[in-house]
């Protein structure tokens, strides 16, 4: 089937502002949207510029606003957005060129959160595994799924408005540390989150976990660890 | 040169063995991780299945059973000597992960959970092991994001988004890299002591592939440039479950919960290939056996797949006709949900790219280019070894996929890989900062860019008349036809030719972007001139080789030959042509024999 691309085109080394070009192109309803940009760039125009490389999902270098909504190109097929579809840089990161944003500050805003395992306690005498139950495992499972796309953030009206906000993503990670069981800073976290461009910005609009490709429910998990907050509790 | 870096240790790379290189190397010496992804864009992440280590938490395990199954596995070309370190060093490497925060699965007791994976096996018994450590269908995703974070908590020095294009030598030793800076086009020169590279496999060259845009073999053909052999390049592993047409993975897992493999007739067909394991049998022989069913005509609607079945009444069945217990001895049981917990990225893969429902409805699937066995050639210290004497190079080190120890040998173990990447890349860091603390830096040449510098102006300045994109589409077919899973003389005569072909036309690519901020054009026509060396590497390492060994399976030579081949094949660049020398495998406990499964 024939199919209509309107894509955002920016070559900082040409354009003042950036505007869109409209392919026409051959494609099938399977395709990704990802293969059809791959062809548009191989065949058509080979400067348009955009990140890939697992192309199916996992990696999270492709997100960008598809039909307006934040999306993985490689986890979007035709048969999905019809014959007509728009693409655009997510929102809210400074375009570098077309559909490549710099993600420094998305991830300066990660690095914030201590987005890493922390545990001073001596290990286990036999040198053994920590023990954590399945349950325990269980409690902070969903937001271990997340692949730092971005796209939840660039989804959020907070962010949008104020950049300095942490955003959605930075706080899935926290989460990911604050609720396991092994991990021994949460506190630390919580104080992190607690400042003013912390977890206070989220206004609950919901945008993130429509946008998550991994189908995390981040609204959910920052209502958790907001509740941490509160509470002083971890359950 | 404008812009030089001056470190002690540089880490090209950033996936499992790269991160994990650049966190030991950076404990005591002065480290770069240079990647032109972000970190967390790397392959490693898109590993499913597990990593394997003897922990016995379900069950009796050894590493020596885990050190018979990889030398098994790997149809007894692996050096036997690297395998059983692995395999020795692979419970401590799990452990280290699990007291590096990894979230594993946990066992009712709290322990790692353990599945069983193709080719690990009670050696005593001969079925199935519960082996592979899993978190969930993404251990990749969580070894990957893991190693990030301690490197972030250890303060690792990252460049990220800067793609390699040269490695500097100085008096034959390592004296840096050279990298282009993606977001300015800027080249940048890494003036290092010791250079380690973790750049990945290059399974790009096939159509129909598991391995993500970014595996374009990089710095296996950067070194082969400057004359470093590489080994056993012949060798490449073809997933037996990738989805159809699209090659994404489909891990074994999905087999080690209870799948199977079903044909265009309805039948379980893995019994008549591998009696014992069946559905788990090693990779090699799984994509043989649906290769056979394909070509004897019972394939699903006389088209090239086949299915794969994880429907809990059909895993049930077969679990029961089987014999197959849990831990306690009661029968093995499973329902939809715990397949959709245990395999849950799976599940949604099926539901995205084929519309389909695993747990109501069976996956089409078909073999998919997905493992690179060969490449530089290492010790079991990831220190580059460039003859069949041992000799290393100061000063150079591979580790990861991209490197040869061998421990994969003609086919690797499901789970290997990741193991692969903690172990060699902890050693490959600690070797790296070792050396660099006796090593001086070399002086670095006035002309230390003019390689990247002229590689990049040939394909500015080519004529255009040749389409990079289609010359990538040609390459891909003709190796996934005919460097594929079976392979013949005259097809792979036939290839070789057509590489070459390429190879020459290549030389009239014209890149259109003149910019030098992102000119993702020019980096990717770059990495076709590396896919287009490997490929010709590949295909003549593949028609030199005469006999049929773990991932090499030649029509006209359908038996191992270990009279003539029990060896691995070198090949090298010398004064631009290439030549194929050979060195002994390492055998210390087992005799090689039949193997059966």
């Amino acid at each position: 089937m024939e199919i209509t691309v309107k894509i955002f085109r920016y070559n900082p080394e040409k354009d003042k502002r950036g505007n869109y070009v409209t392919y026409k192109v051959e494609a099938d309803e399977n395709d990704r949207v990802l293969d059809v940009l791959e062809y548009i760039k191989g065949k058509v125009d080979g400067a348009l510029s955009f990140r890939r490389s697992c192309a199916h999902g996992v990696c999270g270098s492709d997100a960008m606003r598809i039909n307006g909504r934040n999306m993985l190109a490689c986890k979007t097929l035709v048969r999905d957005t019809g014959s007509n579809i728009t693409v655009e840089p997510i929102l809210g990161l400074p375009i570098q060129k077309d559909l490549i944003v710099d993600m420094e500050p998305f991830f300066d805003n990660y690095k914030k959160v201590l987005p890493y395992f922390i545990n001073d306690s001596p290990l286990p005498e036999n040198g053994r595994e920590r023990l954590q139950s399945p349950e325990e495992r269980a409690r902070f499972d969903e937001t271990t799924k997340c692949i730092l796309c971005a796209c939840c953030t660039t989804s959020c009206p907070s962010y949008w408005a104020n950049g300095e906000y942490y955003g959605p993503a930075a706080i899935v990670s926290a989460h990911r540390f604050i609720f396991d069981s092994r991990d021994e800073a949460a506190e630390q976290r919580l104080h992190v989150l607690a400042e003013t461009d912390g977890i206070a910005r989220c206004h609950t609009a919901y945008n993130c976990t429509v946008a998550c490709p991994r189908e995390i429910k981040v609204t959910k998990a920052i209502g958790e660890v907001k509740m941490a907050m509160m509470t002083g509790k971890l359950d | 040169m404008a812009n030089v870096h001056q470190f002690d240790v540089v880490v090209v790379g950033a996936g499992g063995a790269g991160l994990m290189a650049g966190l030991y190397a950076s404990r005591t010496a002065k480290t770069a991780v240079i990647s032109k992804l972000y970190p967390t864009r790397s392959h490693t992440g898109a590993a499913q299945g597990g990593i394997s280590a003897a922990l016995g938490n379900y069950e009796e395990d050894k590493p020596e059973w885990h050190m018979y199954d990889t030398v098994k596995g790997s149809d007894y070309l692996g050096d036997q000597d690297a395998i059983e370190f692995m395999t020795n060093e692979a419970i401590n490497a799990v452990l280290e992960l699990e007291h590096m925060g990894l979230p594993f699965d946990r066992t009712p007791e709290g322990r790692i959970s353990q599945r069983p994976f193709g080719g690990h096996t009670n050696n005593e018994t001969g079925k199935p092991v519960r082996r592979a450590a899993h978190a969930a269908d993404r251990t990749g995703h969580m070894i990957l994001q893991t190693l990030y974070q301690q490197c972030l908590k250890n303060k690792v020095n990252f460049f990220d988004e800067y793609q390699v294009l040269d490695f500097i030598m100085v008096n034959g030793k390592a004296a840096g890299v050279v990298a282009v800076e993606l977001a300015t086009g800027e080249l940048h020169t890494i003036h290092a002591k010791a250079v380690i590279f973790a750049t990945g496999g290059h399974g790009r060259i096939f159509e129909v592939t598991s391995n993500a845009y970014a595996y374009t073999g990089d710095g296996a053909a950067i070194l082969l440039r400057h004359g470093i052999p590489l080994e056993d390049m012949e060798f490449f592993q073809f997933h037996p479950t990738g989805i159809y047409k699209l090659g994404i993975l489909i891990t074994e897992g999905v087999r080690g919960e209870g799948g199977i493999l079903i044909n265009g007739n309805g039948e379980r067909f893995m019994p008549k290939y591998a009696p014992t394991v069946k559905d788990l049998a090693s990779r090699d022989v799984v994509s043989r056996a649906i290769y056979t069913e394909i070509k004897e005509g019972r394939g699903v609607n006389g088209k090239n797949y086949v299915y794969l079945d994880v429907r809990p009444e059909s895993v049930n069945k077969f679990a029961a006709m089987d014999g197959r217990t849990n831990p306690d001895g009661s029968p093995y049981k499973i329902t939809g949900e715990q397949v959709l917990a245990k395999l849950p990225d799976i599940i949604d893969f099926c539901r995205v790219y084929l519309g389909v429902d695993p747990i109501t409805q069976m996956m089409p699937i078909q073999p998919t280019a997905h493992y690179t066995m060969g490449g530089i050639p290492t010790n079991k210290y990831g220190e580059v070894v460039v003859d069949d004497n041992g000799t290393i190079f100061p000063g150079l080190y591979a580790a990861g996929e991209c490197a040869c120890v061998s421990v994969h040998g003609a086919n690797r173990l499901g789970t290997n890989s990741l193991l692969d990447l903690v172990v060699f890349g902890k050693y490959a860091g600690l070797r790296a900062a070792e050396y660099a603390k006796q090593a001086d830096f070399e002086k670095l040449p006035e002309e230390a860019e003019s390689g990247a510098r002229s590689a990049f102006d040939a394909l500015r300045n080519g004529s255009g008349k040749e389409n990079a994109f289609d010359l990538s589409n040609e390459l891909k077919k003709v190796m996934f036809e005919d460097v594929g899973i079976y392979r013949n003389e005259k097809d792979m005569a036939a290839a070789l030719e057509k590489v070459r072909e390429l190879q020459k036309r290549f030389k009239d690519v014209g890149v259109n972007d003149t910019g030098k901020i992102f000119n993702t054009e020019l980096l990717n026509a770059w990495e076709l001139g590396n896919l287009l060396d490997i490929a010709e590497v590949v295909a003549m390492s593949a028609l030199n080789r005469k006999e049929s060994r773990g991932g090499h399976s030649r029509e006209d030579y359908p038996e191992r030959d270990d009279k003539n081949w029990l060896k691995h094949t070198l090949i090298a660049k010398k004064n631009g042509k290439l030549e194929i020398s050979y060195k002994p495998v390492v055998i210390t406990k087992h005799q090689p024999k039949a193997r059966v499964y």
